[in-house]
């Protein structure tokens, strides 16, 4: 059995126990909601680990088609990125798939070479996978800045321009 | 965040990602940046007349607090406990069965325990357990009673100004607790202490001395109206004339002064201009504007209930000095529970004014019987009932649109069909978002009460998410670009939290809407909405 047969067979078990890692970096009170929850408008941040931890998983066992993988670890990482959670922690989540991969594969790995080196291409991935997290945390950080500074622009420049104190372009007097 | 790296030895000391698992007594507040606004401006609180005004951080050890800060704290609990029964009551009753918990957006959006709203009135509660009740004195902790200590008023202003008493939670309340009146009077007691934010004290100040939270001069706010008659001239050829401080006219308008000069509100403010200058035409429709009670708005109510009524007493004074015979309400969020709930027996009765009735329609408004007030959605969904306005929807469809119901008037005064009413008649495409999501059970713009300040950027998106996660379903699946509201907070804040949960939508007010639509007597023919941009079909 290939190493891409074995997680898929195990994908179940797979996801429910990133998903669940992932809750556990919240506190109790919180894990305990977003794990019982299961209505997506009551509960958008636990709805869209779920969702999101399995299409991503999939996409890592499958072609790993860099936009579908952006499309579903994006929304989680632009709820991370605002919550109490350092950098390290906001996207550290995507390592727990390698400890929770291997100890899943523990089994069927041991003394088999070839699902071994599968496995050190399929731990690349996930390197990967957190470079792309990485980057998304950046962009949605970056975006959080550039909203409060087009806030304060726009009140400042806006009052200003409507109250006649900037000259327009085409008003600029000659020399 | 980037400001607070770890050393790669302190980073591998730190790779269980568990939060610690303490009792929420023992769990000590982080102030954390992005979260909280900044201190008030002393400036503002002496202008109040409030106490304790100085310069202090909330980021810094030492708050600067009265030597007797306990004590005034104890005697200001005692006196709201005798004042307001409603207090009393829900300092004693909950029985913290849960069912508030998960209903508050900034618990679903920041993941923090003590935003369960359950949780923050705890903070409260705690205290008046262990000053005010046998039990709490005597057991202490085991009662859920912990002595106040200055770790604790730190967590009250913290948590208290992370709640934007939108009073979701109340709604799923079995004993009817409002989490909201909890909040409002453990600012009031951090006022107590010259601790207020200055998003709130700046504003009160400004509306105090001016009229308006923006501090903007009675010339200034007549000029910003005039160059909006020069706006609308160029997009319907039609020169309205708005008055302004009239004596002997029919009806004062009172809006927020967030309309006059914040984008998309000013859009909604040109709304209101043309809709009465189309009344006026069409029925001899009689209403002035005033320079002085230039604010509907009252962050007040997020101070204290005296400086709530202090401010409120002006647009009331207005009216009396005008001489006019009731007030049209524009679309502002908090001003209409401070009409709502608390006018009546703060200022009123308002027996110098008359019951309103629609001079148009002969609509008696028996709800606002007791504030002579009326909300602009009310009267102008009654207009389109009667068949008085003249539209045309299809200027409206490039819009796909969505109505998120602003916590006040939707809970604080049960605005939730008239609005909707409108919508449907000035545009084709409308679609609801999820119902546990609109409604009474609508989720909170996320900087309410005074919070929609700069600095406080990821409490606002984080708290915003419930909602836009809803905006973001109905975008989408129906294609939905706008969304209208009836509040002008939500119309200051809604622009940011689309920008980073659901590009691709812009909000609106709904006079907007329905200003687009109308078919005013004369006017050249409309080839731009009221934003400049090409209306559907006049595009090059």
């Amino acid at each position: 059995m290939s190493l891409k047969e074995l997680l898929k067979k195990k994908e179940t078990a797979i996801v429910a126990q990133w998903f669940d890692r992932v809750v556990n970096t919240y506190q109790l009170d919180t894990s305990r909601f977003l794990k019982s929850q299961k209505d997506a408008f009551a509960n958008p941040v636990g709805n869209t680990l779920l969702q999101g931890l399995k299409a991503v998983f999939d996409e890592t066992t499958d072609r790993m088609d860099n936009e579908t993988v952006i499309s579903f670890l994006d929304p989680i990482i632009r709820i991370r990125a605002l919550q109490d959670f350092s950098a390290s922690k906001a996207v550290g989540f995507v390592f727990f798939l390698k400890e929770i991969i291997r100890e899943q594969t523990a089994k069927e790995t041991q003394g088999n070479a070839a699902l071994q080196a599968e496995m050190l291409l399929f731990e690349s991935k996930i390197d990967e996978l957190a470079l792309t997290a990485f980057d998304i945390y950046m962009q949605c950080r970056e975006k959080v800045y550039e909203i409060k500074a087009n806030e304060v622009r726009n009140r400042t420049f806006t009052a200003f321009h409507r109250a006649g104190l900037v000259a327009d372009w085409e008003e600029e007097p000659r020399h | 965040m980037a400001d607070d790296l770890l050393k790669p030895d302190e980073l591998l000391a730190r790779t269980d990602h568990r939060p610690p698992a303490t009792g929420w007594m023992d769990t000590p507040v982080n102030i954390r940046k992005g979260m909280y606004c900044y201190a008030a401006n002393p400036k503002s609180v002496e202008y109040l007349s409030l106490p304790y005004a100085r310069q202090w951080n909330p980021v810094e050890d030492d708050w600067k607090l009265p030597e007797n800060w306990k004590q005034i704290i104890f005697e200001g609990i005692r006196d709201r406990l005798d004042r307001f029964r409603s207090f009393k009551i829900f300092m004693d009753i909950c029985v913290r069965c849960g069912a508030c918990a998960d209903k508050c957006h900034f618990f679903i959006g920041t993941g923090d325990p003590k935003n369960m709203p359950v949780l923050r009135a705890e903070l409260l509660r705690s205290i008046y357990r262990n000053d005010f009740t046998t039990a709490g004195k005597i057991f202490g902790k085991v009662a859920g009673a912990r002595p106040m200590t200055a770790e604790v008023l730190k967590e009250w202003w913290y948590y208290f100004f992370q709640c934007t008493e939108c009073r979701r939670c109340s709604v799923f309340c079995p004993y009817g607790i409002d989490t909201a009146e909890i909040t409002i009077i453990a600012r009031e007691l951090l006022n107590l202490l010259g601790l207020n934010i200055d998003w709130i004290a700046t504003p009160v100040a400004n509306c105090f001395r001016t009229g308006n939270h923006l501090g903007i001069q009675p010339h200034a706010f007549k000029d910003m109206l005039e160059f909006f008659v020069d706006d609308l001239e160029e997009i319907t050829g039609i020169r309205v004339e708005p008055s302004f401080n009239r004596k002997g006219a029919d009806i004062l308008f009172i809006t927020p002064s967030g309309d006059v000069f914040a984008d998309p509100g000013t859009y909604t403010c040109m709304g209101y201009m043309l809709l009465f200058h189309y009344l006026r035409e069409k029925y001899g429709f009689d209403i002035t504007w005033s320079t002085y009670a230039s604010e509907g708005g009252n962050f007040g109510f997020f101070t204290s209930h005296e400086t709530m009524k202090r401010l409120n007493s002006k647009m009331y004074a207005e009216a009396k000095r005008l001489g006019v015979k009731w007030i049209l309400g524009g679309e502002c969020g908090h001003m209409w529970r401070v009409i709502h709930q608390y006018m009546d027996t703060m200022n009123g009765p308002a027996d110098f004014l008359e019951e309103p009735v629609s001079p148009i329609t002969g609509t008696k408004f028996e709800n606002a019987r007791g504030t002579k007030m009326v909300h602009l959605s009310e009267f102008t969904a009654d207009l389109i009932k009667h068949g008085k306005l003249e539209l045309d929807p299809s200027r409206n469809d490039n819009l796909k649109v969505t109505f998120h119901d602003s916590c006040n008037p939707a809970r604080g005064m049960g605005l939730l069909d008239e609005p909707r009413y409108v919508i449907k008649n000035v545009c084709k495409h409308f679609y609801e978002m999820p119902p546990n999501t609109i409604r009474e059970n609508t989720f909170c713009c996320g900087s309410g009460s005074g919070l929609n300040a700069g600095e406080n950027m990821e409490l606002r998106l984080s708290g915003g998410l419930p909602r836009a996660n809803a905006v973001k379903y109905v975008h989408e699946k129906h294609g939905v670009n706008m969304l209208a509201c009836v509040c002008a907070i939500d119309r200051a804040v809604l622009p940011p939290l689309m920008d980073y949960w659901v590009p691709g939508v812009d909000v609106t007010g709904l006079t907007e809407l329905v200003a687009n639509a109308l078919i005013l007597p004369g006017e050249k023919e409309r080839e731009t909405n009221l934003r400049g941009e090409p209306l559907p079909g006049m595009e090059e």
